[in-house]
């Protein structure tokens, strides 16, 4: 009875907070359906928010953007911070705490400051604020996340892998290329994925260093702030949350399944 | 019977029945188990035995699936841990890393109630908590104990495993609990310490009196610091006894192979004193069996006798290492491989003869499960043996009339309360308390005797059914010469299981 | 064949080096531009924020316009009281949501873990759009209350991820000493489980407390003027190229506040075992 009773209390504690974070969105979502200009306001059913977005091209080049900056930003974080991750690894003493501390600098900071320092940054250089000013800043603050998915699998590693291929004629960026990298792949991933939905979510560097090129972050938040909401917002933001809550539930279902297969393997 | 010898004695904690089932998979089977107060008792098996899970319900961690534990009396076993007069020394001491030794000690003590002797209006007794200078002194006084006088106020993160072992120790011992769990508190410790502190907890047993349950894997240490030790595994209790008994009178192969190195073969009694194994007869000093009855038997290593010329067997030094003290040869002797431990050492290749004293020969009971029987097939359905008539799961090769050979495990066997509701209907003849569970003897009216393994217990003479499931009944071809000879060899059995079961029960007190 | 013997007090040989077999070589390329992307730009900054803008002279008059602006200063005073209701709520209600997903009932049920912590991969943006809607719903007009809710709803991930992996992490067997040792579920509660939690909850603060002070787009979607926030004016300092020299000062002032919260945590947290992930 006394179980029963805990055992019903916390699932309403779970539900309750599951309700909070997630009725909202859904509120959101549901009022995408109907074309209501006011907030709150349900003027009928219909699709027109989401007609209006898919011929919306400011909206549609956005997003282009978006995703070309975020795989860009992505795949080159993932190179250095791979190559980072094995080299902090191996650092030591006052060496290793140092790159840690560098590697630190964009998690730890204030987010706003980071953008600010870019900005102020890249004019210094002459750099026009754009393509490169956007990847080469995506690139470095993501690259700090990639480095904490992949250390744990290094931590993992046979550390003699390495003195095998060496041993066995390989040079050392062969070695670790054709050896170490393979056993990493995993970590590698995940810190791609991490790196991916960083930059597509950034909004506060991006906004100081995008110069003419609108990303879908920039956009909403320039939306939000400034325009005052746009009811094709919502179909938009519900777009969104649909598309990332689906790639981070699949994302995760087979990883967990992953994990379970080769735990049962063993 | 064994209930009744029991009571005799004052038993602080008592198991009863205990079964513990986690996902389906059972860990504890139907444990039985009484600890005299102020023992020194360990639950030896090998990992996965359910050792843990049955110290963990004696602390109140885990609830038993079925059955009861009785301290003092007192039925606790859905009692909360924080409520019974029970400590734990944990596998990896669990001691509190965000406080210091002192803290980690007080901790139970600062929670502690005791009654001031006052009564309050209404006539219940008063209680109060520890004053500051009590637990001062009691931590003091149990810090000595463990003989960490001065280490008080170190962090616990500092000390070496050892010491973190001893604060674990006085944390528990400290609340005086009126018994002590420790689930295999040495594990984590190097092969010196782990020696000394084996010697410093028998000794601290002593002084302070406190009943001990002790959770090993590890043989040498139970055998060296128990009064008593519980061989488990499988989740049932193999044998219960002292560690003497255990060592000298292993119940059955798993225990001889678990306890100590040995030999284990299979021999046959020729007569009382008088077995015989690898081709050879030997003297013993085991009687009781049936006469050419199948046994196991356990030669300790160190009980084998060399000489270049004389013995019972002759050999060939297959291997010879040198253990510090001793050499240990592997010798092949008759189509076995003998383990034998002598301080002069053998050329390999040598040629050796291999002899035993009776008192180095171990006899053992075959562990039976099974009823066998010789039975004939009725219809397609039907095949009667043992004075009944059985279901049975025709795969389709049986035929009426045809001979077979009938295998029933001991505990697929029901018994009915009620003749009409079994198939036959039998007599008890005898019931033996295993530990774990009962074996009931039954004879039908044809003569044909059954073993029953179950939870309950049956009077003599009960008139009861035997019930058997279709599915659980294995039958296969005979060859009808085999007939007579499995017909005797079977009823040898029967008589000798009974004898040593009597054994068995009167030895475990 | 003599050489295998040591002679004590000879010369060690010097130093010899086996050439491109350091793994650690491997780090130099993403350090090397951290420091021209992310360390040079810090010292621009500190540039900026120590010379006038008009006539690059190097000044302090940066850092006296920040401590002399009373209205700079109720901003700030009204940030970190934002910022601290915001991290006390989160707590109250991350802590015995992570309690109980981390209890054995459910911590097989990583699937609704997961489903708290998802959100902190959705834009903040959207997010508080969508408590937009919900507060414009319920009619809520105080901008104050709008902007704090806005904040609780966006940090709650962060605090709960750092509680949830240290409660779940904890070893199961302190929590039975302490029972054993006749400690009720409650005391067990304040005197273990709280004090054992304590890298979790520093944690969680440290990804609650100094971002909630530092963000602005919360306050730009939910709030007005009033509910400026210290990266509000930041912000606004940035906005027209006149005002960098003391956005830069404000923006430092801010990575030294940032960076004394961080030493302080990792000293409370100091040789305790570190947080990890859980996505």
């Amino acid at each position: 009875m006394k179980k029963q009773v805990k055992s019903a209390l916390m699932w309403t504690v779970v539900g309750v907070m599951l309700a909070f974070m997630y009725v909202p969105i859904l509120i959101l979502i549901i009022y995408s359906f109907t074309d209501a200009k006011a907030l709150g306001v349900w003027g009928g059913f219909s699709f027109a928010l989401y007609a209006d977005l898919f011929t919306n091209s400011s909206i549609l080049g956005a997003f282009k953007n978006s995703l070309i900056l975020a795989f860009a930003s992505a795949a080159l974080a993932t190179v250095l911070g791979t190559s980072a991750a094995v080299g902090i690894y191996y650092l030591r003493k006052w060496k290793k705490t140092t790159a840690s501390f560098i590697a630190n600098i964009t998690m730890e900071n204030a987010e706003i400051v980071t953008g600010v320092t870019f900005m102020m940054f890249f004019l210094a250089l002459r750099l026009p604020y754009g393509w490169t000013t956007l990847i080469i800043a995506h690139t470095m603050i993501t690259v700090p996340y990639v480095i904490l998915s992949v250390t744990p699998k290094l931590a993992q590693l046979n550390p003699n892998l390495y003195e095998a291929g060496l041993d066995l004629g390989a040079s050392p960026v062969k070695s670790m290329l054709c050896v170490v990298v393979p056993q990493l792949v995993p970590g590698m991933l995940s810190g791609f994925v991490m790196a991916f939905a960083l930059s597509l979510d950034d909004f506060i560097v991006s906004k100081f260093v995008n110069g003419s090129v609108e990303t879908i972050p920039v956009y909403l938040y320039n939306a939000l702030a400034k325009r005052g909401a746009d009811p094709t917002l919502r179909a938009l933001s519900s777009v969104l949350f649909v598309a990332v809550l689906a790639v981070l539930i699949v994302l995760n279902v087979v990883t967990e399944k992953r994990r379970k297969a080769q735990f049962t393997a063993k | 019977m064994a209930t009744v010898t029991r009571e005799k004695f004052d038993n602080i904690i008592e198991i009863k029945n205990v079964t513990k089932v986690f996902d389906g998979i059972t860990v504890v089977d139907n444990v039985n188990l009484a600890v005299r107060r102020g023992e020194f008792v360990t639950l030896l098996g090998p990992s996965g035995c359910g050792k843990t899970t049955l110290l963990r319900m004696i602390a109140g961690f885990e609830l038993p699936t079925a059955g009861s534990i009785f301290l003092e009396k007192q039925d606790v076993t859905a009692m909360p841990p924080h409520l019974r007069p029970i400590n734990t020394v944990f596998q990896k001491y669990a001691l509190f890393p965000h406080l210091n030794v002192f803290k980690n000690i007080a901790f139970g003590l600062k929670l502690k109630r005791i009654p001031t002797g006052e009564l309050d209006k209404k006539g219940k007794p008063v209680y109060r908590k520890f004053t500051k200078d009590e637990i001062a002194e009691k931590v003091e006084r149990v810090l000595k104990l463990v003989g960490l006088d001065a280490y008080g106020h170190r962090d616990i993160t500092g000390l070496s495993g050892g010491q973190q072992q001893r604060v674990a120790i006085a944390r528990a011992i400290v609340c005086e609990p009126k018994v002590l769990l420790l689930d295999e508190p040495l594990g984590a410790l190097d092969l010196k310490m782990r020696k000394d502190m084996q010697s410093e907890l028998a000794a601290m047993h002593k002084n302070i009196g406190i009943t001990f349950i002790y959770v090993t894997h590890d043989q040498e240490e139970a055998l060296t610091m128990s009064d008593k030790v519980v061989v488990m595994t499988d989740g049932a209790v193999q044998q219960y006894g002292t560690p003497k008994k255990i060592y000298d009178e292993p119940a059955n192969a798993f225990v001889a192979d678990f306890i100590g190195e040995s030999n284990i073969l299979s021999g046959v009694m020729k007569k009382d004193f008088c077995v015989e194994f690898c081709g050879a007869e030997f003297k013993c000093l085991d009687k009781g069996f049936g006469k050419d009855e199948r046994v196991d038997l356990v030669v300790r290593p160190e009980d084998i006798a060399i000489d270049a010329k004389r013995g019972m067997l002759e050999g060939k030094v297959v291997s010879t290492v040198f253990k510090g003290t001793y050499y240990e040869m592997e010798i092949l002797a008759a189509d076995y491989q003998f383990t034998v431990q002598n301080t002069v050492d053998r050329a390999v290749g040598e040629t050796v003869w291999l002899s035993v004293e009776p008192n180095g020969i171990h006899i053992m009971k075959k562990l039976k499960t099974v009823n066998e029987f010789i039975g004939t097939v009725v219809d397609e359905t039907l095949v009667a043996f043992g004075g009944g008539e059985f279901e049975f799961v025709n795969d389709g090769t049986y035929q009426k009339g045809d001979a077979v050979r009938v295998k029933v495990p001991f505990d697929k066997i029901e018994l009915t309360d009620d003749e009409e509701d079994g198939s036959v209907g039998a007599n008890v003849t005898q019931t033996f308390y295993k530990g774990s569970y009962y074996q009931v003897q039954v004879y039908t009216d044809d003569d044909a005797d059954f073993f029953i393994d179950t939870v309950d217990e049956w009077d003599m003479n009960d008139r009861v059914g035997i019930k058997i499931k279709p599915e659980d009944i294995a039958v296969e071809h005979t060859e009808s010469t085999e007939l007579e000879h499995a017909q005797a060899a079977d009823a040898a059995d029967a008589s000798a299981q009974a004898e040593t079961e009597k054994e068995e029960t009167e030895g475990a007190e | 064949m003599q050489s295998n013997l040591i002679v004590a007090g000879a010369k060690p040989q010097k130093k010899l080096k086996i050439r491109g077999v350091k793994r650690s070589a491997f780090a130099l390329p993403y350090l090397a531009l951290s420091v021209l992307f992310v360390i040079v730009p810090l010292f621009i900054m500190l540039y900026y924020a120590f010379t006038d803008g008009a006539s690059g002279a190097i000044t302090g008059a940066n850092f006296v316009h920040f401590f002399s602006r009373p209205n700079i200063m109720a901003v700030m005073g009204k940030s970190f009281l934002v910022a601290l209701i915001t991290t006390v709520l989160c707590f109250l209600l991350a802590y015995p949501l992570a309690l109980v997903l981390s209890s054995p009932t459910f911590n097989k049920k990583l699937i609704l873990v997961m489903l708290f912590v998802l959100p902190m991969w959705i834009s903040s943006l959207l997010r508080t759009y969508a408590v937009k809607i919900v507060l414009y719903m319920l009619e809520v007009s105080n901008a104050w209350v709008a902007v704090t809710v806005g904040m609780v709803y966006d940090f709650f991930p962060f605090m709960l991820l750092p509680l949830y992996s240290v409660l779940s992490g904890m070893d199961r067997s302190l929590i039975e000493a302490s029972q054993d040792l006749g400690a009720s579920a409650l005391t067990t509660l304040f005197k273990v489980r709280l004090p054992l939690s304590l890298p979790g909850i520093v944690s969680g603060v440290l990804m609650v407390f100094m971002p909630t002070v530092s963000s602005f787009a919360i306050s730009d979607v939910l709030g007005d003027t009033s509910t400026y926030m210290f990266g509000n004016i930041i912000n606004q300092w940035f906005a027209n190229s006149g005002g960098w020299n003391i956005g830069s000062a404000y923006s430092l002032i801010l990575l030294v506040l940032i960076a004394v919260t961080v030493v302080v945590a990792n000293k409370i947290t100091k040789g305790r075992t570190e947080i990890g992930g859980v996505l």
